[in-house]
């Protein structure tokens, strides 16, 4: 049985990831699982500075799945290289540098520093406010999709994926901006904007008023957005989106993907990962799969 | 640091001990390595409901891996909780967080401060210090609970809001009722509580040590749900905030902004 997977180039021993901003740095959940056994490792995003992120409350849990408004709190670019890369070039496993920023020059920064690392691959969060476009996302707006895809394309030594906001009208023109501005990958889908009120307190739950929701409840969402999208471009897809098993892993490959992350799934089972991979691997036996990529978009 | 694990307990025992207030023994080896003023994640077996519920150690029988957990019905979870019977099994997340610095208060006079539902952490911490110490406690009513226990191992004096019982207000106007002192406090409740003892600590120079609370996902230091401002940049996040998860819950006063 063969697991392995390519994407732009890069070989992944296996097709299963850790989301970004689910997993710490790895460091946090390296007590549940032996990150040698993934696929990859996703980090949080990374800014070229510290960010302080928002004011709690920050999560919230909400039916079958939950709500965060993190703001994406990170110690900057410079303890990221020294602590948390250095952490994870021990492993034998992918590191996937997730990279956030307000401008475009604060993305093409980090990319930059990133240029001589063991980062296999970038993973630009496009769903961070865009202080020049009055805080739509860049991943909100197909031209400004394509002029930052093709910007960090210019600079980027590694592969580019370009995570993808489900937060639009038509996900297949995203996807195509990013193509044609030449992305190597796309991952998908980021959490879906959403809402908890308390009627008892008529508060909102989140100091931030509106969250992403991710978790299983939004996994027939980004199965049909995965699908669509792998009609659309011919670059590979990472797909994720309320990832709680193996099944649910098999369901993104045969809609296109090909690789997966698990995200929100970790806070419920720190062995998310582990076990995916595994539930892979099980399905494979049972259907007599030799190579997991016989997998990829074979729905029928 | 012990490893954090994931594991099935089995109910011991359940039983009301107050209005809404559940006492729970379970058996785990969990047990073995918890500390006071840690916690554990419970989970709650509804497929609706997929995050830890924070619960913190009120006693661990280490020599029998049991654990007690007392805890209040908030909501959906802790309502699901509150139907376990013996036999039953949860699912639970742990040893989480840092705990009180029980060597920090040795040969010290101290305060061991617990109000509400921040009243459950302050019985293994008691058992774990051998030194005298002067246990508040404040309550809603006369509806108290765990102040027996409690009596076992340090005097113990009791606040109600609305005086049916002990002084009449909350732990610090015991301190002013009979004029107590000490030399550290330890303490949990909720946060004007807390605010007041920051205060308090600030103005006799004293240390206080304080269980913060906050919404939690991952309740491991990944997810960054859980932060509370801090005074100084935290050696971990770079900036000003620290998880409660992961270098709290409990912090000395002085590092938090609350
Ligand atoms: C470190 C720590 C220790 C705690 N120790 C105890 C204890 O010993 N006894 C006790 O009764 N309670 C304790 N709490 C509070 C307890 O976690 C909440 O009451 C509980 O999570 C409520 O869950 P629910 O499903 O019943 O409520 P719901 O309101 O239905 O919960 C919805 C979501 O909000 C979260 N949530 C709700 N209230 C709180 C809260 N106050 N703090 C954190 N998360 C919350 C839940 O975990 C869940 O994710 C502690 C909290 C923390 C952070
Ligand atoms: C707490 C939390 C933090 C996240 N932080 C990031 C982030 O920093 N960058 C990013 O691109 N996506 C981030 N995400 C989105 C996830 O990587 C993932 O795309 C999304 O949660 C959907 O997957 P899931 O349903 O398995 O969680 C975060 C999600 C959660 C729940
Ligand atoms: S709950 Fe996730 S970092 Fe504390």
């Amino acid at each position: 049985m063969n697991t392995e997977v390519k994407i732009a180039g890069v070989t992944f021993k296996n097709p299963v990831m850790a989301a970004s901003g689910t997993f710490g740095s790895g460091m946090e959940y390296g007590d549940f699982v032996d990150l040698n056994r993934l696929g990859a490792v996703v980090t949080k995003g990374v800014a070229n500075v510290p960010w302080e992120g928002n004011p709690t409350p920050r999560v919230a849990e909400v039916y079958g799945g939950m709500l965060n408004a993190i703001g994406l709190q990170n110690p900057g670019i410079d303890v990221f290289m020294e602590r948390d890369l250095a952490f994870l070039q021990k492993y034998d496993t992918n590191v996937i540098v997730n990279v956030c920023g307000k401008t475009v020059e604060d993305y093409l920064e980090v990319v930059e520093r990133l240029a001589d690392t063991s980062a296999a691959m970038l993973e630009i969060n496009v769903s961070c406010p865009n202080v020049k476009e009055g805080a739509i996302a860049f991943g909100q707006k197909a031209d400004s999709l394509y002029n930052i895809t093709s910007q960090i394309k210019k600079k980027a030594k590694q592969p580019v994926i370009m995570k993808l906001s489900p937060n639009v009208t038509d996900i297949t023109e995203m996807a195509r901006a990013a193509e044609a501005a030449g992305a190597d990958a796309l991952s998908m889908i980021n959490t879906i904007t959403g809402m908890k009120i308390d009627i008892h307190r008529k508060k909102f739950v989140l100091a931030n008023k509106t969250g992403g929701m991710s978790g299983p409840a939004v996994k027939p969402v980004a199965v049909r957005m995965v699908y669509q999208t792998a009609q659309a471009v011919k670059i590979p897809i990472i797909g994720m989106g309320g990832i709680a098993s193996g099944e649910d892993a098999v369901e993104f490959l045969l809609a296109g993907a090909t690789a997966v992350a698990v995200g929100a799934m970790n806070f419920v089972n720190p062995c998310a990962t582990v076990e995916v991979l595994e539930g892979i691997e099980a399905y494979m036996r049972q259907y007599g799969i030799e190579h997991v990529t016989e997998l990829i978009g074979a729905v029928e | 640091m012990t490893r954090k694990k994931k594991v099935t307990a089995t109910v011991i025992s359940q039983k009301q001990i107050a209005e809404q207030i559940y006492d729970l023994w379970l058996e785990t080896k969990l047990a073995k390595n918890a500390h006071p003023g840690q916690f554990v994640g419970v989970y709650p077996h509804g497929e609706s409901m997929l995050l830890p519920r924070p619960i913190s150690i009120c006693e661990a029988d280490k020599a029998r891996n049991r654990l007690r957990l007392v805890y209040r019905v908030a909501g959906k979870g802790t309502a699901e909780f509150a139907a376990c019977k013996a036999g039953d099994q949860l699912e639970i997340l742990g040893v989480l967080g840092n705990g009180f610095p029980v060597d920090k208060a040795k040969g010290k006079r101290v305060f061991l401060m617990g109000g509400g539902i921040g009243i459950p952490p302050m019985l293994e911490l008691a058992k774990a210090m051998d030194d005298k110490k002067q246990i508040l406690l404040g309550y809603r009513n006369k509806d108290l609970f765990l102040e027996e226990d409690l009596a076992k191992y340090g005097d113990v004096y009791v606040a109600t809001e609305d005086g049916s019982v002990g002084t009449k207000g909350n732990v610090m106007d015991i301190i002013r009722a009979y004029s107590l002192h000490a030399d550290m406090i330890m303490a949990c409740g909720p946060m004007p509580m807390l605010r007041a003892i920051k205060q308090y600590a600030a103005e006799k120079g004293i240390e206080a040590y304080i269980s913060l609370e906050e919404r939690m996902a991952c309740g491991v230091g990944a997810c960054l749900g859980c932060v509370c401002r801090t005074t100084e940049k935290d050696a971990h996040s770079h900036v000003n905030n620290a998880r409660i998860c992961t270098e709290g819950p409990v912090f000395e006063a002085r590092e938090v902004d609350i």
